[in-house]
């Protein structure tokens, strides 16, 4: 590619008639459709982006239009992203499993005129909310089971907007010209996307993103972890998240990768066992799940098949990060690493559909170091980055050679970042950087400092020597408790979360005495060790409430203050008493955000008898909570919950005594 | 604003001619009388619900309907037949296909392989051609699971599609026996009790498919169901048994105001 042509690549739509031009034959996008991956090239891919960009101007799209797309991970939708931006329209795409009430802040908040949706039930939570989003005007959708009896005047299939632009692009050159126009006429500047924020505090605010800033940053990590048009992702995250939009859409577009889209949500587990993707994005629960799953099905096995198993993971342990990581290790270790490699870490990277990874990246929240380093160990490149949808992603990430679980890194390419004194927050400028909030400039300024840096919110200090950014807690998170020691809840959650049976966990303690948390267990684990020790439960609730449960948490727990009485900066803040919650946390009832993330205050509120139990020294408390179904209709859910004391351990003598 | 109205709600109106009639039919075992003097019909297109307390002989009239028993009494004319004595596989050949209670599936075969038996009747390649597996055998199996694929897809059961049914949730068993009683493209689609066992979840979604089945195939569907605000959600009308007799027939608001059936069914806890 010549120089010039290089620097006027500031649009998508630019990049995809680029990738269309270098690399036209090479497959764009697989999607499994009746059981079978079909393909196409990014020569394909521009012939039906223009059609379908032309057919949406026909039916009344034009330059500054906001466009909802709504639904799962499937080609047609990422296809409306680039057909709307072709012709200068704004996608924002929405959490598809937002309720009606979410989905219509949003959708009229940003003024959408038009929606791209996958399917029936997305079409129908859209007509519910019609009245409460006055200018959305027409509807296009993917896949059309049950809707043939609908009225058709403003919902069209996207195969026939599709059809009906590729028969007028056929028809006259000057179609074919306005269009050539249209993408000719996009600029850096212009306003790509709009992606929602999930909301940690409060209503989600509209992140703007623009074009060139946007490709810039994906050029910078593209280049920082050697991305070409050989990769392959699975794309399974949801669409309206900055990850998504960020490691699969403008990546894919940079690099020219191969965006692969699951059959459903359901079947995502297997299509990465098919498709095999070279990188790989996950939270860290996702990889908890899987080592929870592999870990049971493990119990499950053969005497000869469990020995092995833990033999050479245990190899692993020992030698296999250092492998990884370049280290000098004995001839004797390496061979039984390849033999373990031969038998157990191969197979088993391929059940999970890690085969072919080259680099995985995990992030959003702190991933255990023992989770952390058995990924590692099996030879997978698995790093951290940190960063949020206002950077447009990265601000951080972990180069090659220099993997840590306690650190997100240090500052990814171009990125400038700056620790604020006093309150420790972290600040940055980035080339990905967003213009500002949709139709919120209040909110914009609270969030830039006066010389251009973004506040993350997040308290972080960076390492001394490494230059690697490590993140304690949501800066307005971190307080004291009654008597002056420091209480940084996500830290003693975290810890807690370690633990497979622990799902979620609520600490607090800010102006309190002491600490104490609200737990979740996980079903699936123990559930799991429910069905081996045959204890009898009918539901979550008599699960969570079962005196054995109650002893196998307070193990942990135990644990926990432990390894907290071992630093002097923690040790006040052990966990005195602590309780399991009766139901999960929940997104539809607002207790997690849409990227399950607890929102602390707001559970601390709906669960306040349960608080004033553990800090008034009662056995139990009452407690009923309403709960909202997917489809909106409400229920009450009752439960009397014990609260119990867990051990204390003293603080460790400070330096130097240490036996 | 948007302006796009969803399909009409059910009208009560039933719609083509009539598709199976039953006239006079009655059913005994030995002294019991399971079903006495029923006639009723069911037209094409609708979705006809048979209600009744337990034991009225629901069951049994669906059961002489697709052959598996034969009324003493009476006969059915179904696509203006009439015939007395028919066969279950005499039955699904002309087009009649039913789930059951209690799921009947192949517990140890996958879903794929459950959905494709409801295809036997349609394969055509002699024995020949199947033991050689190539040629046109090959070309039928590739059509058939074309066919199969596309009901997975509609059940939206993508993910256990090699999954041993009897490994599957109750819930999901009942989707795969409607699979396969949707993959011998039936006419007339018999259920028994398809939502009986299941959560509300499971429920909805079922009375989704039943209706997009309804929909998109134009099948005619008759239904045995106990949870009355799905029956009256999705049927065109309703017939009512008791002990083996008729008591009302007519539309669901009809059937509902029915101070007989309200006596009979509706006003008993059960």
């Amino acid at each position: 590619m010549a120089q010039a042509a290089t620097a006027t690549l500031d649009t998508f739509p630019k990049l995809l008639r680029r990738n269309a031009e270098v690399r036209g034959s090479k497959t764009a996008f697989r999607h499994k459709d009746l059981g079978i991956w079909q393909s196409w090239t990014w020569a394909e891919v521009y012939g039906h982006v223009r059609a379908y960009a032309v057919g949406l101007q026909s039916l009344g799209l034009k330059r500054g239009d906001k466009i909802a797309i709504v639904g799962a991970n499937r080609p047609k939708l990422y296809w409306s992203m680039m057909a709307a931006q072709m012709i200068g329209a704004v996608p924002v795409p929405v959490y598809s499993d937002a309720i009606a009430d979410e989905l219509a802040y949003v959708l009229d908040h940003a003024e959408v005129s038009f929606a791209a949706v996958q399917d029936q039930e997305q079409v129908d939570k859209l007509l519910s909310v019609t009245e409460r989003v006055p200018r959305l005007k027409t509807m296009v959708y993917d896949w059309g089971r049950g809707l043939r009896d609908y009225d058709h005047t403003h919902l069209h299939p996207i195969e026939a907007v599709i059809a009906q632009g590729r028969s007028r692009l056929s028809e006259g050159s000057d179609v074919v010209k306005a269009l050539d126009a249209e993408i000719d006429g996009g600029h850096g500047d212009d306003l790509s996307i709009i992606l929602y924020t999930s909301g940690t505090t409060g209503r989600s605010k509209g992140v703007m993103l623009s074009a060139g800033r946007s490709i810039a940053a994906a050029t910078d990590t593209v280049r920082f972890d050697n991305i070409t048009d050989a990769d392959e992702v699975l794309a399974y995250l949801p669409l309206a998240w900055v990850g998504d939009h960020y490691l699969n859409f403008a990546q894919g577009l940079v690099a020219g990768f191969c965006t692969a889209c699951p059959e459903s949500a359901d079947t995502a587990q297997a299509d990465l066992k098919e498709i095999g993707p070279t990188f790989y994005f996950a939270p860290p629960r996702v990889f908890e799940n899987l080592l929870t799953r592999v870990m049971i099905r493990m119990e499950d096995a053969s005497g000869l098949k469990k020995k092995m198993f833990h033999h050479y993971i245990a190899v692993a342990k020992q030698w296999g990060e250092k492998i990884l990581n370049g280290q000098d290790v004995p001839l004797g270790a390496r061979l039984s690493y390849g033999l373990g490699n031969l038998l157990v870490y191969a197979p088993l990277k391929n059940a999970l559909g890690f085969s072919k990874i080259r680099t995985a990246y995990t992030a959003g929240e702190a991933i255990g170091p023992e989770l952390f380093s058995f990924y590692r160990s099996l030879g997978m490149n698995l790093k951290q980055l940190y960063g949020q949808t206002e950077a447009f992603l990265y601000v951080t990430a972990q180069p090659d050679g220099q993997i840590r679980a306690d650190t997100v890194g240090p500052a990814s390419p171009n990125v400038d970042i700056r620790i604020e004194e006093g309150t420790g927050e972290v600040l940055y400028k980035s080339p990905g950087q967003f213009i500002g909030y949709y139709k919120d400039a209040e909110k914009t300024a609270e969030t830039m400092t006066a010389d251009g840096y973004v506040r993350t919110g997040d308290a972080g200090f960076f390492e001394a020597g490494t230059g690697h950014l490590k993140i304690i807690d949501r800066a307005k998170d971190v307080s004291k408790l009654r008597s002056g020691d420091l209480f940084a809840p996500k830290y003693i959650e975290n810890r807690l979360k370690f633990y497979p049976n622990i799902k979620e966990v609520v600490a607090f303690g800010q102006g309190e005495d002491y600490v104490s948390v609200f737990i979740n267990i996980d079903l699936t684990a123990v559930g799991n060790w429910a069905e081996r020790n045959n204890v009898v439960y009918g539901s979550y609730q008599e699960l969570a409430g079962h005196p054995d449960v109650y002893g196998i948490i307070a193990g942990h727990v135990d644990e926990v203050n432990r390894a907290l009485a071992a630093e002097p900066m923690m040790a006040a803040a052990q966990i005195k008493r602590f309780l399991i919650l009766h139901k999960e946390l929940d997104a539809d009832d607002g207790e997690l955000t849409r990227t399950q993330k607890v929102r602390r205050g707001f559970v601390g509120e709906r669960y306040a008898p349960l608080v004033k139990a553990l800090y008034d020294g009662s056995a139990e408390a009452d407690i009923s909570t309403e709960v909202t179904f997917e489809d909106g209709r409400k229920g009450v859910i009752s439960a009397r919950v014990k609260v119990k004391d867990a051990a204390q351990f003293p603080a460790a003598e400070p330096a130097g005594k240490a036996a | 604003m948007l302006h796009v109205s969803p399909p009409l709600a059910k009208t009560g109106i039933a719609k083509g001619e009539v598709l199976l009639d039953v006239e006079n039919v009655s059913l005994r075992f030995g002294g019991v009388k399971a079903i006495s003097d029923v006639s009723f019909d069911i037209r094409k297109g609708e979705v006809r619900a048979i209600i009744g307390p337990n034991g009225a002989g629901k069951t049994s009239m669906l059961n002489c309907i697709n052959g598996f028993y034969f009324p003493q009494e009476g006969h059915i004319t179904y696509k203006g037949m009439k015939r007395t004595r028919v066969r279950p596989h005499e039955a699904a050949s002309s087009g009649i296909a039913r789930t059951f209670q209690n799921v009947a599936l192949f517990k140890g075969m996958t879903t794929l392989d459950n959905i494709m038996t409801g295809r036997t009747l349609k394969m055509n390649v002699g024995l020949f051609w199947q033991l050689l597996r190539f040629g046109p055998a090959m070309r039928e199996e590739i059509e058939h699971r074309r066919k199969v694929e596309d009901i997975v897809d509609f059940l939206e059961i993508q993910a256990i599609r090699k999954i041993p049914v009897g490994k599957l949730p109750y819930g999901l068993q009942k989707r795969v026996e409607l699979g396969r009683a949707l993959a011998m493209e039936p006419e007339l689609l018999l259920l028994d009790e398809p939502m009986a066992g299941m959560n509300l979840e499971e429920k909805e979604d079922m009375c989704r498919f039943i209706l997009d089945v309804n929909q998109t195939f134009g099948t005619t569907i008759a239904l045995i169901e106990h949870d009355m605000g799905v029956v009256m959600d999705l049927s065109d009308r309703v017939v009512v048994l008791e002990y083996g007799r008729k008591i009302a027939d007519g539309t669901p608001e009809v059937v509902k105001a029915d101070q007989k059936v309200i006596d009979a069914y509706l006003g008993v806890a059960h």
